[in-house]
C-alpha cells in the first residue's frame, strides 16, 4: 500500500465549556490520498469542522488526542513554528464565510502578497506580479484593477475566489474546504464547484471537503465519510455511498432529501433531533434516532464493519454484524 | 376555476440608498419593479431566486410589512395596499408569516406558552384557561410537547423553535401563510421533518401559502406553481411541474442545471450550464432585460426591449416567461446565432 498524504488514526478532541466536556470528535480515522478528494458530510454539530481544523493546528485550549500523519510527521505533536511552516505550502484552508475570513481594512492584493512574503523571500513587486495572476487564475475580471479593491468591493462569489486564490498562492499539496460554497447563491455555488475541479487537477492537490449538502458531494469527491455526533458512521467511495448506502443514518439523510423525479411523495423524515455532545448516547450514536434499533445498539457501539460491494465500503453498524440477525 | 385570494398588481418597492450620484441624487435599489400576479385560495405558490432578486421583498409587501411604493395588492377582493396601519389591524389576523432564523424570530426572554399565546392576546380572542388550552391544542397540533409550555426558547433546538414560529403563525387559522426560508437554517435531518409539518397543516387547515426559498428542489416539492425571480423581476411562472420539465427562461433554466443533485450518475449526465458573473447591483439594473449580461442566448434585442411577461412557444396560460428567445422543449440553451 502506497503511502497516504494525510493519515488521521483515533482523532479525539473535547473541549471543557462551562456545561461540562464536548466530546466534538471521539476516535475516528481516515486517509487523503494524494491529488484526491475527501468529502465529510455531516450535519451542524457533528465534528467535520472540528476534526479538519485540529489536523490544521486551529483548536486551540482543546484536548487533543490521536495522529495526524501528514507527508511522514504528526501535524499534533509539532511546535506552532513548524506547524506555521505547513500551513500555506503544505496544507491550505478555505473557510464558509470569506468575508469574514478577509481584513477589511487591507486591500485584497496587499493580502495574498502579505501571504507569499510571509513563507518566501520575494520582493513586494514579485508578490504584487504574482497576486494578481492568481486573481486571474481564479477568474476575477480584470485582476491587475481589482487586486487594489477592499473585500466589501468584492461579491461572495468573487471573494470566496480571491480566498481560492490565496490558498493556492503557495501551492499545497492539501487544501481543506470548510464549506465553501454554503454562502453562495445556487448560480455562484456551481461557478466556485467548477473552478475548485479545474484547479485541483491543474495543480494536482489532494482536497478534504466539507460540507452539509450532499449533492455537492456527490459532483465532487472521491472518498466520502459521513459523521455524526463526532464518529465516522460511514465511509464509502462516492458510487458506494450514493448507490449502496448502508448505515441507517446515511439512508435516513438520503431519503430525507426532496427528489426532483419524486415529488409528490412525503420526505421520510428522521425522527428526533442530533444529540448533545457533551452527554453523547451509550453505544450506537445514532440509536435513539434509528428505525432499525436493537438491544445491543443502546449498549455497545458497533465497530466497522466491511459492507458488502466494493471492498472500501465501511459502515459502524450492527445490523452488518451477522450475529444480529441471529439473535432477532 | 379555483378562487383568488391575493391579487398583486403592478408591484413596485423601491428602496433609497443613503449613498447619492454623480448629480447629488438619491439612489434607489430597485428591489421590487412591476411584478404582477395572483395566489389562488390553497395552493401553494413556491416563489425562488438568488440573493437580492426581490422575493422576500415582494412577499412582505404582498402582507403590507413593508409599504409599496406603487401598485396595488388585492386581499381577498379588498386594496390593503395603501390602508392604515388600524385598519390593516383586521388583514393581519388573515395573513401570516414564518420566518427563515428561528433563533432571531423569538424572544429569549419569554416563555414559549406565551409567545404562542400573543395572537390570542393581540386580537383578544381568549384569555385564562381557555388560552392555555388552545396554546397547548397548537402545540400538539405542530408536533411539539404541550408540558413544554413555561420552556424558554434556548431550552429548543432550531428545528423545535421553527415549530414553535409555525405554531405561533398559525394560531389564528390565517387564510395566506408566508414562509420565508423556514428550513434554510436547519439541518438536513430536520427540515425533512418540518417540510412534511407545513404540508399536512396546509392540507388540514386549507391555508394558502407563499413559499420562499433559494432551494429548487425543496420548493418543488411543496409547490403547486413556481415563479422565478431575477433581479426584481418575475421571469418565468408555472405550474411545479411544468417549471420543471419545460423551463423556458435561460435563467431558470440555468438555475435548474446548478442545483446540486445527490446523485453521481445523474449529476454527470444532465445539462451543465455554468453563468458567468454575479447577479449586476439593483442600484442600477442593467436596461433591457435584466438578465441579458448573463445570458448565453443574448441577442441586441435584449438589450434594448424588456420582454413581456406573456405565454411563449405552444405554453398555456398558466406558463409565462418573459424572454425574447425562449427555449423549446429539447432545445440546446446556446443558440445558433446564424438561423437567426
Amino acid at each position: 500500500m502506497t503511502e497516504s498524504l494525510l493519515e488521521v488514526r483515533n482523532l479525539t478532541v473535547s473541549f471543557q465549556t462551562p456545561d461540562g466536556i464536548v466530546e466534538a470528535v471521539r476516535g475516528i480515522s481516515f486517509n487523503v490520498e494524494r491529488g484526491e478528494t475527501l468529502g465529510i458530510v455531516g450535519e451542524s454539530g457533528s465534528g467535520k469542522s472540528v476534526a479538519t481544523q485540529t489536523v490544521a493546528g486551529l483548536t486551540r485550549g482543546a484536548r487533543i488526542s490521536g495522529e495526524a500523519i501528514f507527508e511522514g510527521r504528526d501535524l499534533l505533536t509539532m511546535s506552532a513554528a513548524e506547524l506555521r511552516a505547513i500551513r500555506g505550502p503544505g496544507i491550505a484552508m478555505i473557510f464558509q464565510n470569506p468575508l469574514s475570513s478577509l481584513h477589511p481594512f487591507y486591500k485584497i492584493g496587499w493580502q495574498i502578497e502579505e501571504m507569499i512574503r510571509a513563507h518566501e523571500t520575494a520582493s513586494r513587486a514579485a508578490a504584487r506580479k504574482r497576486a494578481i495572476e492568481l486573481l486571474g487564475l481564479v477568474g476575477i475580471p480584470r485582476p491587475e484593477k481589482r487586486v487594489d479593491d477592499y473585500p466589501h468591493q468584492f461579491s461572495g462569489g468573487m471573494l470566496q475566489r480571491a480566498m481560492i486564490a490565496m490558498a493556492l498562492a503557495l501551492q499545497p499539496r492539501l487544501l481543506i474546504a470548510d464549506e465553501p460554497t454554503t454562502a453562495l447563491d445556487v448560480t455562484v455555488q456551481a461557478q466556485i464547484v467548477r473552478l475548485m475541479q479545474r484547479l485541483q487537477n491543474e495543480f494536482g492537490m489532494a482536497m478534504i471537503m466539507i460540507t452539509h449538502d450532499l449533492g455537492v458531494i456527490a459532483g465532487m469527491a472521491n472518498e466520502v465519510v459521513v459523521m455524526y455526533a463526532g464518529q465516522i458512521m460511514e465511509q464509502a467511495s462516492r458510487y458506494g455511498l450514493f448507490q449502496q448506502p448502508s448505515h441507517p443514518y446515511t439512508n435516513g439523510l438520503l431519503r430525507s432529501l426532496p427528489r426532483m423525479n419524486a415529488p409528490d411523495e412525503p420526505l421520510t423524515a428522521i425522527a428526533g433531533q442530533p444529540p448533545s455532545l457533551i452527554e453523547p448516547p451509550s453505544g450506537c450514536p445514532f440509536h435513539p434516532r434509528c428505525p432499525q434499533v436493537m438491544d445491543r445498539c443502546t449498549i455497545s457501539a458497533p465497530p466497522f464493519l466491511p459492507v458488502t460491494g466494493p471492498e472500501a465500503h465501511r459502515s459502524a453498524c450492527w445490523l452488518l454484524d451477522p450475529a444480529s440477525k441471529a439473535q432477532e | 376555476m379555483p378562487e383568488t385570494l391575493l391579487q398583486v398588481e403592478h408591484l413596485v418597492k423601491h428602496f433609497p440608498v443613503s449613498a447619492r450620484d454623480l448629480f447629488g441624487g438619491r439612489q434607489r435599489v430597485y428591489a421590487v419593479d412591476d411584478v404582477s400576479l395572483d395566489v389562488r385560495r390553497a395552493e401553494t405558490l413556491g416563489l425562488v431566486g438568488e440573493t437580492g432578486c426581490g422575493k422576500s421583498t415582494l412577499a412582505r409587501c404582498t402582507i403590507r410589512l413593508e409599504s409599496l411604493t406603487s401598485g396595488r395588492v388585492l386581499f381577498g377582493g379588498q386594496d390593503i395596499s395603501s390602508l392604515t396601519d388600524s385598519a390593516l389591524r383586521v388583514y393581519r389576523r388573515r395573513m401570516q408569516m414564518v420566518f427563515q432564523d428561528p433563533y432571531g424570530s423569538l424572544n429569549p426572554r419569554r416563555r414559549v406558552g406565551s409567545i404562542i399565546a400573543d395572537p390570542f392576546e393581540i386580537h383578544g380572542l381568549a384569555s385564562g384557561t381557555e388560552l392555555k388550552r388552545r396554546v397547548q391544542d397548537l402545540m400538539a397540533l405542530v408536533g411539539l410537547n404541550p408540558e413544554h409550555y413555561n420552556r424558554f426558547p434556548a431550552q429548543f433546538s432550531g428545528g423545535q423553535r421553527q415549530r414553535i414560529g409555525i405554531a405561533r403563525a398559525i394560531a389564528l387559522r390565517p387564510d395566506l401563510l408566508v414562509c420565508d426560508e423556514p428550513v434554510s437554517a436547519l439541518d438536513v435531518s430536520v427540515r425533512a421533518q418540518i417540510l412534511n409539518l407545513l404540508r399536512e397543516l396546509q392540507k388540514e387547515l386549507r391555508l394558502t401559502m407563499i413559499f420562499i426559498s433559494h432551494d429548487l428542489s425543496v420548493v418543488r416539492h411543496v409547490s403547486d406553481r413556481i415563479a422565478v425571480m431575477y433581479l426584481g423581476k418575475m421571469v418565468e411562472i408555472a405550474p411545479s411541474a411544468d417549471l420543471f420539465e419545460h423551463a423556458r427562461h435561460p435563467y431558470t433554466r440555468a438555475l435548474l442545471s446548478a442545483i446540486p443533485i445527490p446523485d453521481p450518475d445523474l449529476d454527470s449526465r444532465r445539462e451543465q450550464i455554468i453563468l458567468a458573473g454575479d447577479p449586476p447591483s439593483p442600484i442600477e439594473p442593467p436596461p433591457g432585460c435584466r438578465f441579458h449580461p448573463r445570458c448565453p442566448r443574448v441577442d441586441s434585442i435584449c438589450a434594448s426591449d424588456e420582454p413581456a411577461l406573456i405565454s411563449r412557444l405552444a405554453d398555456t396560460r398558466e406558463h409565462l416567461a418573459a424572454c425574447h428567445f425562449p427555449v423549446a422543449d429539447g432545445e440546446a440553451l446556446v443558440r445558433d446565432k446564424g438561423a437567426s
